[in-house]
Order: structure tokens, then sequence, then C-alpha cells
């Protein structure tokens, strides 16, 4: 799992049945300062997240289909989580 | 998943058993800031997308799961949606690193 900022979101009308009444929300995943920035991703709402919030992203196929009951859907990125606070101690992010 | 854009179609005679009636397009792979992030590649199609249409695409073994009937294809980039709509905060690029010590975010 990773941290990751909310930064968008985007309506698809047509898209795969597995898709249907799940929002779609524009990942950044988070990097320790002076690193270089991530990719973003696409993700599925799960934790009722907004743009802005920092959140907690299941980003693996078989974990997303269990969060969502979902047998066989074709879902990789899944939001679990809002994150209240992270702590970091002094000295490991160099 | 990923955003990219459809840049064309891609035609293949000779394939694996299982591909036959597959669409396959060609896709360029996109950042949030609609920026080509990633060489261009072969996506088999779902939904019915076109030429120059911005979807969203789903990679690694759920791209085969994508496919009805077909669960054990070679397929590892499939287009799973059209967007209608996207919205970017123009803030997006400010304050994504993290920091040592407590930080709160709520």
């Amino acid at each position: 799992m990773i941290l990751g900022k909310v930064v968008g979101n985007l309506v698809t009308t047509i898209s795969h049945t597995d898709y249907n009444n799940h929002r779609l929300l524009v990942v950044q995943p988070l990097i320790p300062k002076n690193e270089k920035e991530d990719e973003d991703f696409i993700a599925i709402d799960n934790a009722q997240a907004g743009v802005g919030d920092i959140v907690l992203v299941l980003r693996e196929g078989n974990g997303a289909r269990q969060v969502l009951h979902t047998p066989k859907a074709c879902i990789i990125s899944v939001i679990v989580g809002i994150i209240d606070s992270v702590y970091i101690e002094r000295g490991e992010l160099s | 998943m990923q955003l990219s854009r459809v840049i064309g179609n891609a035609v293949c005679t000779m394939k694996y058993p299982g591909l036959e009636g597959l669409k396959l397009l060609i896709v360029q792979p996109l950042n949030k800031n609609l920026q080509p992030s990633a060489p261009i590649q072969v996506a088999a199609d779902t939904i019915g997308a076109g030429i120059g249409q911005l979807c969203v695409m789903v990679r690694s073994r759920e791209a085969a799961q994508a496919l009805p009937y077909r669960q054990d294809i070679p397929i590892d980039l499939t287009i799973i949606g059209l967007v209608d709509e996207y919205n970017l905060t123009p803030f997006s690029l400010d304050n994504i690193s993290l920091q040592e010590g407590y930080t709160n975010f709520t």
C-alpha cells in the first residue's frame, strides 16, 4: 500500500461493467523530500475520499477484488483509507 | 490504472489462439497533466474507443480479466473506460513530499 494525494477526478460514462457505481480519482504518490516524483495513476474510491485528501491506496489486483467483493473484477488500484497523520522518525529520510 | 489517448489501430493476422476478434489500438500513455509519460503501446479494447479519445487503461493480469469469456489470453493492457470529464486541481504540484516528524493532514 502507498500514501498518495488525490489531485483530480474523472468521469467515464462508458466504461467496463466492473467500474459501474465507482468513483475514479487521480492519485499522486507522496515522496520523501528531494526525490523524483512518482508517476500518478487512477484509483477507484472505496473510502469516500475527495480531492486534496491524503489517502491510503492498495495497488494490487487480488487485494482490490477482495476489498470490493468482486471475485473477477478488472480493478487494480483502490483507495482504502484516508490518512489523518503520519509520523516518520527523524533521520530516516536522508 | 492509467490515462491514455488512442492514436491509431493495429491489425495482426497471425496471432495467438484466443485473440481472434479483439480490437487492438495504439495508445499513448499520459500523466495527470495529459503529457506523454511512456512510449506508445498496444492495448486491447473492450468498450469501443476511437482514435483521439481519452481513455482509462488497466494493466497486468486484470487486463485479461476485463475481456468477457476470455481469461487465459496473453493481453496485458486493456482500455476499460472513455473519459467524459476530467478535473485536475491546480494545486496538485505543491506539497506531495513527506517530511520527518509528525505531520497532520486533517
